[in-house]
């Protein structure tokens, strides 16, 4: 299981687009996707305009094109299937190819934004822009026991999968949800033990 | 169900953008002010178990596997305020780590899948709770609106689609709400499957009382009619802004039989009250689709504050009996 997101492996590098300011970053990317967003049918110059500063974007990052070639690739069947049935009905084979267009364009900008910031960073800019303080502290949580917890499933799973002698379906959904189950008891666990840390550390 | 970018056009993103704000700021109010402060880490917690548990395949006919989707889960754990907040921050999260489901169209997906399926499968399962007693009645009760939740998500989700003229709504509707049928399925055996583990565990996790929970603990999943009027409020709002264009555009059974029988010429075009929406269309707007839209938020508010005026009355009627009945359990 590949633990690390493209997030992760690309945010490290070194590159001006990594140095520019979170919140600037943020501001350009959501800027350009709600400008594809907004693009009315037909508008291909517009369309040209977004490719040429993203792929300007992506070279100037120095992200490899093959980490983000391997993550549009995994997106594409519902990109180009959704695309595809538009494209058959009302939209029309253009309406359908604009539109195929616009949805990996806007891929495009989201995997930029992600590849260049780490996420805490992101957190970070969400509390100094005065985000609701519970939701950015679920948020950062989240993110450092996400993998934490990935792990605890995985080891479950594989210590139940070994004295479960049988590959039966049933068996295994069985096993599954009682690794959901018991995964829950434990994260409800490890939050009562966070909460004592917390106090501990004068946490209000 | 994770909608990407670039389906949505711009007045759908926006719409849903500002109800899916609307009831993540009224989650968090509300859990700001009810939630225990030794509850709060447990957001955090939840929302990373929600983004585990939903690593974990279950193999399906043919090689084919799914998994957890987790909302109504989350939402019969934890209570629907909680549920929203977790189920959003997992939405955030697979937007910008793996580009699941776009960034503007983060609104419509936090609408669809943990408004709309979370709180709405959440007050289904309340509702089919109160049919019978029992942990086993609990436990399918959570199942049947699991699979509900799947379903009503794929239904907003469709909804959208189709508002946003991409893909029809005679094609989208049909398909989606097909396939969440079966996924809904798997969604609620698992969700069955997974609350009898932990019942059989940590009963006082599922809200059971045991020797070991604090006396007066309020049940994590009991929240009063306050959240679920506002949230009501908020999903029957989206489903008037996306659904209302599509709903039959036939004429209903009265309309009908008036024609058939004859004495459709003999409604009157002076009613004895003038209507303030004819047809169902705000008048002055140029949009069709808009103007049903727009004619439907307006008979949702008015409806929904017509019935809470009568809730409060009703309620407020009964308020002595209620509190001897509380104290008496």
């Amino acid at each position: 299981m590949n633990l690390a997101s493209f997030s992760e492996r690309a945010s490290g590098i070194q590159s001006p687009v990594h140095r520019l300011g979170t919140g600037e970053k943020l501001v350009l990317g959501i800027g350009l996707i709600v400008f594809i967003v907004a693009l009315p049918r037909g508008w291909a110059a517009g369309l040209g305009l977004a490719t040429a500063v993203l792929l300007l974007g992506v070279y100037m990052s120095r992200i490899p094109w093959g980490e983000i070639g391997r993550v549009l690739l995994r997106l594409e069947p519902l990109a180009l299937g959704v695309s595809l049935v538009a494209g058959l009905g009302a939209a029309g084979l253009s309406g359908g190819l604009f539109l195929a267009a616009k949805c990996n364009l806007c891929i495009l900008t989201a995997l930029l934004l992600s590849g260049t910031t780490p996420f805490p960073e992101l957190v970070r800019a969400m509390r100094r822009a005065r985000f609701p303080s519970l939701l950015v502290t679920t948020l950062a949580l989240m993110y450092r026991y996400r993998r934490v917890l990935i792990d605890e499933a995985e080891r479950m799973r594989r210590a139940r999968a070994a004295r479960t002698m049988t590959r039966r379906r049933w068996h295994v959904w069985r096993m599954s949800s009682g690794v959901i189950g018991r995964l829950f008891v434990r994260a409800s666990e490890r939050a009562e033990r966070l909460y004592g840390a917390m106090l501990a550390r004068g946490w209000k | 169900m994770h909608i990407p970018d670039g389906f949505l056009d711009a007045k759908t993103t926006l719409a849903a953008g500002v109800l899916a704000a609307g009831a993540l700021g009224v989650a968090l109010r509300r859990a700001r002010r009810e939630l225990p402060p030794q509850r709060v880490p447990l957001l955090g917690l939840a929302a990373a178990f929600v983004f585990a548990a939903q690593m974990l395949n279950f193999p399906v006919l043919g090689g084919t596997s799914g998994h957890l989707i987790g909302a109504v889960l989350t939402a019969a754990l934890l209570g629907p305020s909680a549920s929203v907040i977790v189920i959003s921050s997992v939405l955030i999260v697979q937007c910008f780590l793996f580009a699941d489901g776009g960034i503007a169209a983060l609104g419509a997906n936090i609408f669809n899948m943990a408004v709309v399926g979370g709180v709405g499968g959440w007050a289904l399962c309340r509702a089919i709770e109160k049919v019978g007693r029992g942990r086993g009645m609990r436990i399918a009760a959570a199942g049947i609106a699991a699979w509900f939740g799947t379903v009503l998500a794929s239904i907003a989700c469709a909804g959208e689609l189709a508002a946003s003229k991409t893909i029809e709504w005679r094609v989208v509707f049909p398909a989606m709400a097909g396939v969440h049928m079966l996924i809904g399925v798997g969604e609620g055996v698992i969700t069955m499957l997974v609350l009898s583990a932990i019942a059989a565990s940590r009963p006082d996790l599922i809200g059971e009382s045991t020797i070991g929970s604090r006396a007066g603990e309020k049940r994590p999943g009991a929240e009063g009619l306050g959240s679920l009027f506002t949230f009501g409020l908020i999903i029957s709002m989206g489903l008037a802004l996306f659904m209302a264009p599509f709903a039959s555009p036939w004429p209903d059974g009265l309309d009908k039989s008036a024609e058939s029988l004859g004495f459709a010429d003999r409604e009157t075009s002076e009613r004895s009250i003038p209507t303030l929406i004819p047809s169902y269309k705000m008048p002055g707007i140029a949009s069709e689709g808009l103007a049903t839209g727009v004619a439907g938020v307006a008979g949702t508010t008015v409806v929904f504050v017509l019935s809470w005026i009568g809730a409060r009355a009703l309620v407020r009627r009964k308020r002595g009996a209620l509190s001897a009945d509380a104290a008496a359990s």
